[in-house]
């Protein structure tokens, strides 16, 4: 049969399904072509785009955080250290029940539900074979009693890390600050490359003003990796390069004793070197442990610290804002010598109080009775009240404010940690502005005496006692001395003093100010002369009382009758010695009471420790006063 | 009569074989280099192969009458047991593919990628083709029913390939192409709807198919991969053994459901040509024998067997080089796994039986 005959008797349903093969066929063909070309167009095309991620893929560049620099007082002793710290840690996919094994770790680690909640929000974070930490700084104990059962609980290891660690804690918590684990906001901010492997970072004080120089700069690893990002093999390595560390100029003896001197009072020690406004010792009671912020602060003790009616974590040196009181007075006498106002032999009659011409107001001094025919040497070493509203009468406010100002007062002293406020230093000017009223002549009385609306931080209040020691310049505070090298030691960055202002006083005026606060210790009718007994040095103070609340004009203050919270701030200001002095110092103690019975013994035990240490003195001494001249 | 061969006795097409032989070779070699040169791995599926090239020899045996005969029963009993998977998945809380029968674990949904192309050969051949509209509707009720099942499990690949299976074998009985181009549009009108129904990984998957940079270390991470890998092979590819993607585990799944892409970056587009070559061959033959098959049931049923192996070539390819979301059907012959080996080479038995099993009325 021929080819022709066989096709006519194929019947009409086998030419069917034959059609759909054929057009099945064409179909795959069609289909086959087009993988083709996806072929073609990813290796052939874009094969060089493809390659390169390739490689990329393959070689990760791992970042190593560097060690964070040290921190040091001036006398070397270690403030901020990295401990290898150990820490419960869990690797999520070497364990089958996470549930169970947390219920069988918590009789071990007395482990509670806030350690539970927090664990879980880290597991989160981590990848599947990444250490999540479950607890953190365990004891020996923890240590011992957990190793003993580890063996039962795969995945659970005992990790030593490097933890930033405060020894002397509150001690220096509110100047050396802490760290703590870089959150979203700040690493919007950082240099993502350098901080890529770090966690922590300076949040307050010194660790966060000296960052870039405590921090160091990363390392890196060239690692070949696979696609979990696990590493196979290490290719390369950049060391990182550690930071550097830190000497502070603290005296850490005297911070210590500072710190003692305030213990279970709200108050303030601020001491300085006036010759180059190193901070020698600044402390601010009371105050919290560092080291609890390090590795996040639980809810409950940050609570605690938040609430409580103490407010330690308030940094008192730099945010504490105080009437400065009487401790002014030596600063207007200089501008009344300055200005011309009053000679320094120049009376004022104190009948006890003083009252504005044409006004009915009438101003009390401290002393009923009142002070005579005072000179400028005499108020200020029994501070005299009127003779100081008199002065600060005929100075005006204006004079005052611009006066006050070149002593730093009413503005931020430049001290390199951050969070300091200006204070607030009044004028017409400032009145106008915020309570759109006119000065009343009034009130420039109370600012005579340093209350009123003028307010200074401690640190401020160091800063002008420092002028007034070193004759007139105003020296920026500081706390950074130098930066050195951990590994060869040297010194790689050193603090330069920075003189702000000049205050152009005659050596004379200088020489008549100081004496009669040397008055206001030695003499026998000066206001602190209790604390100078048995000195064997000589040293000029200046002791303030701050109301905290106003009297009425006819009220007396009675301590007795009024509550803790409304007593009186007591405040001092001393440095010594009267020659080239080596300290100043500022203490304030909140409703204190009297500034001379409870702030100027602290400013004694100051000066001894630091004076006796620096080079032994010879006893005794004598003095002039200056009342006499 | 002419002297039969020796293949000829047993059933079985040369050159469909050699195809069938060397695609199985060549998914060894490529599988040594993709599980990381485990020897043991590539003895287990040779093993496995080989027990699939006896399936398919006895199934040759099988007359085309005798398979057309038990399609209903084994299309019964498998959705039986579908349905039977199902309500013990219910009880076992999760995903339920498998029956354990104790000696070896079996999976319904596979037996139906052949159970559906033998009954509706066999419902669609028994009547004068092409099928009138009723016998249209009802070919669709017995293609839903079953796939629906497995979509239920869920498994959305093996879905597809029973639903593909049983299309295919409408569409080549002579399915009209108005009613064709209507289950299309019908198709593509409902695929907005089936979202609703999807798991959330499923919908996870159809996300990262659109758009795979959205997550790429999450679940976009696989198409990303697997695309570097493709791309990276290049004309002639970095060599057998020298994958980086794979040797450096960046690749998922790469011995079984990726390994496309382990025979693209080794391999390169010289590689992927003869692949596809080799495919292209078994497919173009395996049409050969369904054209020349003796009854429309034999023809019906091996084309819609091949056309469904196509598919498996299709989705895998295009989900591997991201142009079809993820759904897990293996490269045929050369991913690594039994299941789909053995049902495949059932498959390529029932393709030489319908062509080889001839009666001669008279001469």
């Amino acid at each position: 049969m021929s080819a022709w005959l066989k096709l006519k008797y194929v019947d009409e349903e086998t030419q069917l399904i034959s059609w759909r093969i054929t057009v099945s066929a064409m179909l795959v063909t069609l289909l086959f072509l087009a993988m083709l070309s996806r072929a073609f167009y990813l290796q052939i095309v874009m094969h060089d785009h493809y390659s390169t991620l390739s490689q990329s893929n393959r070689v990760k560049v791992v970042p190593i955080a560097p060690t964070r620099g040290l921190i040091f007082s001036h006398d070397g002793v270690l403030l901020a250290d990295n401990r290898p710290s150990f820490s419960l840690e869990v690797i999520p996919e070497k364990t089958d029940d996470m549930d169970k094994l947390l219920a069988q770790l918590t009789p071990i680690m007395n482990l509670n539900e806030s350690d539970i909640s927090q664990f879980r929000i880290r597991l989160k974070q981590k990848r599947r074979f990444e250490s999540v930490p479950l607890v953190f700084n365990l004891s020996d104990d923890e240590v011992a009693r957990i190793s003993v059962d580890l063996h039962r609980f795969p995945g659970v290891d005992i990790v030593a890390r490097l933890n930033r660690y405060y020894p002397l804690g509150a001690n220096t918590a509110h100047t050396i600050g802490y760290v703590g684990m870089i959150n979203e906001e700040e690493l919007k901010v950082l240099d993502a490359s350098n901080y890529s492997a770090t966690s922590h970072m300076g949040k307050l004080g010194v660790e966060k003003a000296y960052e870039d120089i405590l921090h160091g700069k990363v390392g890196y690893q060239q690692v070949e990796v696979n696609a979990q990002g696990r590493v196979v093999r290490v290719l390369d390595r950049t060391p990182p390069v550690p930071g550097k560390n830190i000497y502070l100029t603290l005296d850490l003896s005297l911070q210590n004793l500072a710190v003692q001197a305030l213990a279970g009072q709200r108050g303030a020690v601020v001491a300085i070197d006036p010759e180059t406004g190193a901070i020698l010792a600044m402390v601010s009671s009371p105050s919290f442990d560092p080291n609890l912020f390090v590795n996040g602060i639980d809810s409950k003790s940050y609570n605690e610290y938040l609430n409580s009616p103490e407010i330690p974590l308030l940094n008192r040196v730099l945010q504490g804002k105080y009437p400065p009181g009487s401790t002014i007075k030596p600063m207007l006498g200089l501008a009344a010598l300055h200005y011309g106002i009053r000679s320094f032999a120049d009376t004022t009659w104190c009948p006890g109080w003083y009252s504005l011409k044409g006004s009915s107001l009438r101003k009390g001094d401290w002393k009923k009775d009142g002070h005579g025919h005072t000179s400028l040497g005499r108020a200020i070493a029994e501070s005299c009240d009127v003779y100081f509203y008199a002065l600060a009468n005929d100075l005006g406010i204006d004079r005052i404010h611009e006066w006050l100002y070149q002593f730093g007062l009413g503005q931020k002293t430049g001290i390199d940690i951050t969070g300091e406020s200006a204070g607030l230093l009044p004028s017409k000017q400032w009145k106008r502005a915020t309570h759109n009223e006119s000065w009343y002549p009034g009130e420039t009385l109370n600012i005579g005496i340093g209350q009123g609306s003028i307010l200074v931080t401690p640190l401020q209040l160091a800063v002008s006692t420092a002028a007034i020691a070193s004759r007139g310049k105003v020296m920026q505070p500081r706390l950074f001395a130098e930066a050195r090298d951990p590994v060869s030691g040297k010194v790689v960055k050193e603090g330069e003093p920075e003189r702000i202002q000049m205050i152009s006083n005659t050596e004379d005026e200088w020489s008549k100010i100081i004496l009669a606060m040397n008055d206001v210790v030695h003499a026998p009718n000066g206001t602190a002369r209790r604390i100078s007994e048995g000195a064997n040095y000589l040293f000029a103070g200046k002791s303030g009382t701050a109301q905290v609340f106003s009297l009425a004009q006819d009220e007396k203050y009675e301590a007795s009758k009024l509550a803790k919270e409304l007593h009186d701030h007591a405040l001092f200001i001393a440095f010594a010695p009267l020659e080239q002095p080596k300290i100043a110092v500022s203490i304030i103690i909140e409703n204190g009471g009297g500034g001379s019975a409870n702030a100027a013994p602290i400013a004694r035990q100051l000066l001894d420790n630091y004076l006796n240490r620096l080079e032994p003195i010879e006893t005794p001494v004598t003095y002039e006063t200056a009342d006499l001249l | 009569m002419k002297q039969q061969t020796f293949f000829e006795r047993l059933h079985l097409d040369v050159p469909l074989l050699l195809g069938l032989l060397l695609a199985c070779i060549f998914g060894l070699v490529v599988l040594y280099s993709a599980s990381g040169q485990e020897i043991n791995t590539v003895y287990q599926q040779a093993f496995k192969m080989i027990l699939a090239f006896g399936l398919m020899v006895a199934v040759a045996q099988i007359s085309p009458t005798q398979l057309a005969r038990i399609s209903i029963w084994i299309f019964l009993s498998g959705l039986i047991l579908l349905v039977l998977v199902l309500v013990m998945g219910y009880i076992g809380k999760g995903a339920q593919r498998w029956l354990d029968l104790g000696v070896f674990r079996f999976q319904p949904s596979e037996m139906m990628k052949l159970a559906m192309p033998m009954l509706l050969s066999w419902y669609l051949a028994e009547k004068t083709l092409p099928p009138t509209l009723s016998q249209t509707v009802m070919t669709i009720m017995l293609i839903l029913v079953p796939v629906l099942l497995i979509v239920k499990q869920p498994d959305l690949g093996t879905a597809v390939l029973v639903g593909i299976a049983g299309f295919s074998a409408l569409f080549v009985a002579g399915l009209g192409w108005r009613y064709l181009f209507g289950m299309i549009v019908l198709a593509a009108s409902l695929a907005p709807v089936s979202w609703l129904f999807m798991y959330d990984y499923q919908r996870q998957r159809v996300l990262t198919f659109l758009d795979p940079a959205m997550d790429p270390l999450g679940s976009g991470y696989h198409i990303i991969q697997s695309m570097i890998a493709i791309g990276s092979g290049g004309l002639s590819g970095k060599g057998w053994l020298n994958g980086t993607q794979s040797h450096l585990q960046f690749l998922p799944e790469r011995s079984t459901d990726f390994i496309f892409a382990v025979v693209c970056e080794e391999f390169g587009f010289t590689g992927v040509v003869l692949l596809l070559s080799l495919y292209l061959f078994i497919i173009y033959r395996g049409f050969h024998l369904a054209m020349n098959a003796q009854q429309s049931f034999g023809k019906i049923l091996g084309t819609s067997i091949i056309l469904t192996f196509f598919v498996y070539i299709l989705v895998n390819i295009g989900m591997v080089s991201g142009q079809l979301p993820v759904v897990g059907i293996p490269l045929p012959l050369i991913s690594y796994g039994g299941t789909s080996i053995v049902t495949l080479m059932i498959g390529f038995g029932m393709v030489m039986s319908v062509n080889t099993h001839r009666r001669f009325l008279s001469d």
